[in-house]
């Protein structure tokens, strides 16, 4: 299958007075054409960061390292100027902050009309709103939220309304941070079903689907990334992942979650003894060390990272159980 | 929009009440008899001989115990307040005797109204503009904020009496007092406007200068807020460029400069009132020190109702105007 | 946790120690206070003494120069400036008290106090401080500083409520006093122990932004006629220099130095104020 994003040892850090934060850690990576790319993980482990760094890279963010290849063309430090084209066209966002991504002074249809035209400057004002009224219809929006101010829209309104926004120049990739988790029950299902229909028709070509609320995955998700306070620690098919976790963290992931079935469920991932490590100073070997139930080789998980093995085709797991020589936990 | 209003409306009414009430209670809260304390301060500062200035003394304690009506309830008294002031009846100023407080403040007000809108507004507009500008380049921003931050501790009439002397004194360029030549008559002529203009220059700069800092210094901070907002990040994470952001940042970040203005309107009136007195420029500022300074209590008080009513008046423009820029007050009061 | 806070405060400081806006409004202020302590010393008339030559400009004997009635100048801005010290100290004190008190009562309590406080805060804010202060100036027939003083802060508080209450509010949203609240503390425990040390640095700059303010309502209400009456301030000497003309007559060494004392008296609080707005919120920080 064709490779849509490829991610090589990637880094960004954040920039504070105090030093850096190291928020997303060296990940590894790659999502296929038309695919649905679930990443998951505690809250404050990056998902965020990585899903943002991708489209805009902006302080206090800092690239630190690595290589972002998107659909053969490295953009990790393309200049402002050339990565602007990329952005909308190619891969868009829809951000956690949704519920105010929209200045509050302007009316949509100002702002959809703003946007677009800094990509299209040949496209009349007519069509942008005829294309947008089509698709807001599709969300089960009237045309009437065009003439309106973000303020006066309900939170699952707003999400819908920056979904159609972000793609609406039909990007090849979206990345969709967080899109469930403000909603209720029934919007969330709604969000997803939209998202699912997107694809169908082709207005994006391949998500990346981030939450930490793993169980909204088994609904969407093609295959699933587990992070862990900055770094990757496995990635593998919904179906192997949910049926049989490996990485010990993901184990503990899964078994906190309530029975299958039970899906769109409020639980979040709180089920695990301890914290995550501070990523302003995190622990120089595997950083689920202190929490870790395992320790295969204490001395080494304690002292030297984990490398990102595939272990199974198409199954990758970032842990010292897993590689070769330690292989006794199969 | 009507509840807005209203609701406005009522909250400056209110305001305007308890300005009165003060401007009425104030002198008869002061230790002892305030027509005493007038009449007493009045003969220090009035030199002559002993028998003639305990005349005009008696004179004026009749006058003024009839002024203030001290012989009458309290409740009369201030029934009698509101009467006179609806019926635009300030008294007589005693150091333009006998013209009444009311036609001295009336002949000022066109002059106020040259002076304070034009330097009011454009000080708004460029500090606005300037700030956004410090808010987008660093380096910019590293000499003009401490420079605003200068401008905004120099005191209006010291800045005045700093142009006055370069440009006055100094260079002979410009007219040193007044708001145009004693050899004029007020005419639509283009000499007299010139005039007018030649006279009008310095005042205006320095109120103009030293508002401006303020205004730069709020919207520099609200730029940067914004830029750092959700929705100037969604922005770029579109590809939008860093114009049609920082349009969407200015939009947003001159509402609260807008509220600010309101609130700031106190001090650049007490700014207007001493840089009149520098520049002699015959507004309500220099009537109000040449009632402080010949000790004129009804032409004071006059003048304090009057800063008020302009103040609430210029307030309640502004919350009409701010109705039109926020949606979200259009919003809250259609709706809610 | 703990820890972490602490570092905090350490990076704060360090940000102070390098911050070039903080070191140049130290400097400022540390020279005028330098000024009104050893100034005196080199004081050698009272400010209404006739001291030899008239409407002289700056010799050694009179470093500022000399009024037309032969005042000298530099002993008149020495006096003065130990009054407005006191006129800042005083008026942002109570302004910052009385400010402190209503916003944070107002904020804390919200609900109907909250409403009626703010109405009262908002009407106060509407109306012109200037013309509250020379309504009642011009009726009292002596005023001190410490008076005047008193009154400039009285008229002042409305901003500090305003500002205090918001951030009463957006303290109150956070987390750790909902803690408290669980825990079963009561007010007086929460405000002393959570709210108020995270309010004082805030407060701190509410003072500072307050002291500055006052010297400026001092010297505007002396220059139209209606400061101390038994004390010299700058504000008068600049009324006095006007009304005698210096202006016409080219006496710039009356009427340039207070002026520039005033200035850059009140441009070194702001200058701290803004360095520590930028240590609070780093985002304003413009290197
Ligand atoms: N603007 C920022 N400045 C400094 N640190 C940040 C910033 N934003 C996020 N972080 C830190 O980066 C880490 C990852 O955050 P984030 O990507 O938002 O996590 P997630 O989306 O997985 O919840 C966290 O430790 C967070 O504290
Ligand atoms: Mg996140």
């Amino acid at each position: 299958m064709a490779r849509l994003l490829d991610v090589k040892e990637y880094k960004v850090y954040y920039q504070t007075l105090k030093g850096q934060i190291r928020a997303v850690d060296g990940v590894n990576f790659f999502v296929n054409a038309d695919e649905v790319f679930g990443v998951a993980g505690e809250s404050g482990c990056g998902k965020s960061t990585l899903g943002n760094s991708l489209i805009y890279l902006k302080a206090p963010m800092r690239y630190a390292g690595g290589n972002v290849i998107l659909d053969g063309m490295e953009i990790s430090r393309l200049p402002d100027e050339i990565m602007k084209k990329m952005r909308f066209e190619k891969i868009s966002i829809i951000p956690q902050f949704a519920m105010d991504a929209m200045s509050p002074t302007k009316k949509i249809k100002n702002i959809v009309v703003d946007l677009v035209r800094e990509h299209d400057k040949k496209m009349s004002e007519k069509d942008i709103i005829d294309l947008a009224i089509k698709r807001f219809k599709m969300v089960g929006l009237s045309e009437n939220v065009m003439n309106m101010y973000s303020i006066e829209l309900s939170g699952g309104m707003k999400q819908r309304v920056v979904m159609v926004i972000s793609t609406l120049l039909n990007p090849r990739l979206l990345i969709a941070d967080e899109i469930t988790s403000a909603l209720d029950v029934s919007s969330q299902k709604f969000s997803v079903e939209m998202l699912d229909e997107f694809k169908e028709k082709k207005f994006v070509s391949s998500v990346i689907f981030i939450t930490h609320d793993i169980s909204v995955l088994y609904q969407i998700a093609d295959r699933i990334m587990i992070m862990y306070a900055g770094h990757v620690v496995e990635i593998g098919n919904t179906e192997d992942i949910v049926s049989k976790p490996l990485h010990p963290y993901t184990k503990l992931l899964i078994s906190s979650l309530p029975k299958m079935g039970v899906q769109f469920s409020q639980n979040r991932l709180t089920g695990i003894p301890g914290y995550p490590p501070n990523l302003l100073n995190p622990p120089t070997g595997c950083r689920f060390y202190d929490r870790c139930p395992l320790r295969i080789d204490p001395q080494k998980c304690k002292n030297e990272i984990p490398p990102l093995v595939e272990y199974m085709p198409g199954r990758y797991i970032a842990c010292w159980a897993y590689t070769k020589g330690n292989d006794k936990n199969g | 929009m009507k509840k807005y209003l209203t609701r406005k409306i009522i909250i400056y009414l209110i305001t305007f009440f308890i300005a009165a009430s003060l401007d009425w209670a104030i002198p008869r809260l002061m230790p002892g008899n305030p027509v005493s304390l007038i009449v007493s301060r009045f003969a220090q500062a009035s030199s002559g001989s002993a028998s003639q200035a305990s005349l005009v003394t008696k004179q004026m304690f009749d006058y003024f115990m009839q002024a203030f009506q001290l012989n009458i309830p309290w409740w009369e008294q201030y029934a009698l307040f509101w009467r006179n002031i609806f019926t635009g009846n300030l008294g007589i100023s005693m150091y333009l005797y006998p013209e009444p407080v009311i036609n001295i403040i009336l002949s000022a007000v066109p002059y106020d109204i040259l002076f304070l809108l034009p330097s009011i507004l454009l000080s708004f507009w460029v500090g606005n503009r300037i700030g956004a500008w410090a808010a987008r380049s660093k380096k910019a921003d590293n000499i003009l904020l401490p420079t605003f931050y200068i401008l905004t501790s120099v005191p209006y009439f010291w800045l005045g009496i700093l142009l006055v002397w370069i440009f006055g004194t100094l260079l002979r360029v410009l007219p040193m007092s007044g708001a145009f030549s004693y050899s004029m008559t007020p005419s639509f002529t283009f000499a007299f406007i010139f005039d007018y203009l030649k006279h009008w220059i310095l005042p205006f700069l320095s109120l103009f200068i030293v508002s401006l800092g303020g205004w730069a210094i709020g919207m520099r901070n609200m730029i940067i807020y914004e830029l750092e907002s959700n929705y100037s990040r969604y922005m770029g994470s579109l590809g939008a460029s860093q114009r049609l952001i920082r349009k969407y940042s200015y939009r947003n970040a001159i509402l609260p400069q807008v509220t600010g203005l309101a609130l700031q309107l106190g001090t650049i009136v007490a700014g207007a009132i001493t840089t009149e007195i520098v520049f002699s420029y015959p507004g309500i500022g220099y009537i109000l020190f040449e009632g402080i300074m010949n000790k004129d209590y009804p032409l004071i008080q006059g003048c304090f109702l009057f800063i008020i009513v302009g103040v609430l008046l210029a307030n309640f423009v502004i919350d009409i105007l701010y109705m039109f820029i926020d949606p979200r007050v259009r919003i809250a009061y259609t709706e809610g | 946790m703990k820890l972490s806070e602490r570092l905090k405060r350490w990076d704060v400081l360090y940000f102070f120690l390098t911050n070039n806006k903080f070191k140049i409004g130290i400097g400022i202020l540390l020279f005028f206070i330098l000024l009104s302590v050893i100034g005196p010393f080199f004081v050698r008339y009272t400010p209404y003494e006739y001291a030899g030559a008239q409407a002289s400009p700056p010799t050694f004997d009179h470093p500022l120069g000399t009024s037309p009635f032969g005042y000298d100048l530099y002993s008149q801005l020495i006096v003065a400036l130990d009054g407005t010290w006191l006129v800042g100290l005083i008026g942002g004190g109570v302004a910052t008290m009385i400010g402190l008190l209503i916003g944070f009562f107002a904020g804390y309590k919200g609900g109907f106090w909250d409403e009626l406080l703010m109405m009262l805060t908002n009407i106060l804010l509407v109306i012109p401080t200037i013309a509250l202060l020379v309504i009642i100036a011009s009726f009292l027939n002596s005023r001190s500083v410490v008076l005047e003083s008193v009154i400039i802060g009285l008229t002042g508080w409305p901003w500090v409520a305003r500002a205090v209450r918001a951030q009463t509010l957006s303290l109150k949203s956070r987390e750790f006093v909902n803690l408290s609240k669980i825990s079963g503390a009561g007010t007086l425990k929460i405000i002393m122990e959570d709210i108020a040390p995270n309010m004082l640095s805030y407060v701190f700059m509410v003072f500072i932004l307050q002291f500055g303010g006052s010297i400026l309502a001092i010297v505007g209400l002396s220059f139209i006629g209606l400061g101390p009456t038994n004390s010299v301030s700058l504000g008068g000497i600049l009324q006095d220099s006007v009304l005698w003309n210096a202006l016409i007559l080219g006496y710039w060494w009356w009427m340039i130095p207070p002026g520039i004392v005033i200035t850059f008296m009140v441009a070194s609080l702001y200058f701290i104020n803004m360095a520590m707005d930028e240590a609070f919120n780093p985002r304003l920080r413009s290197t």
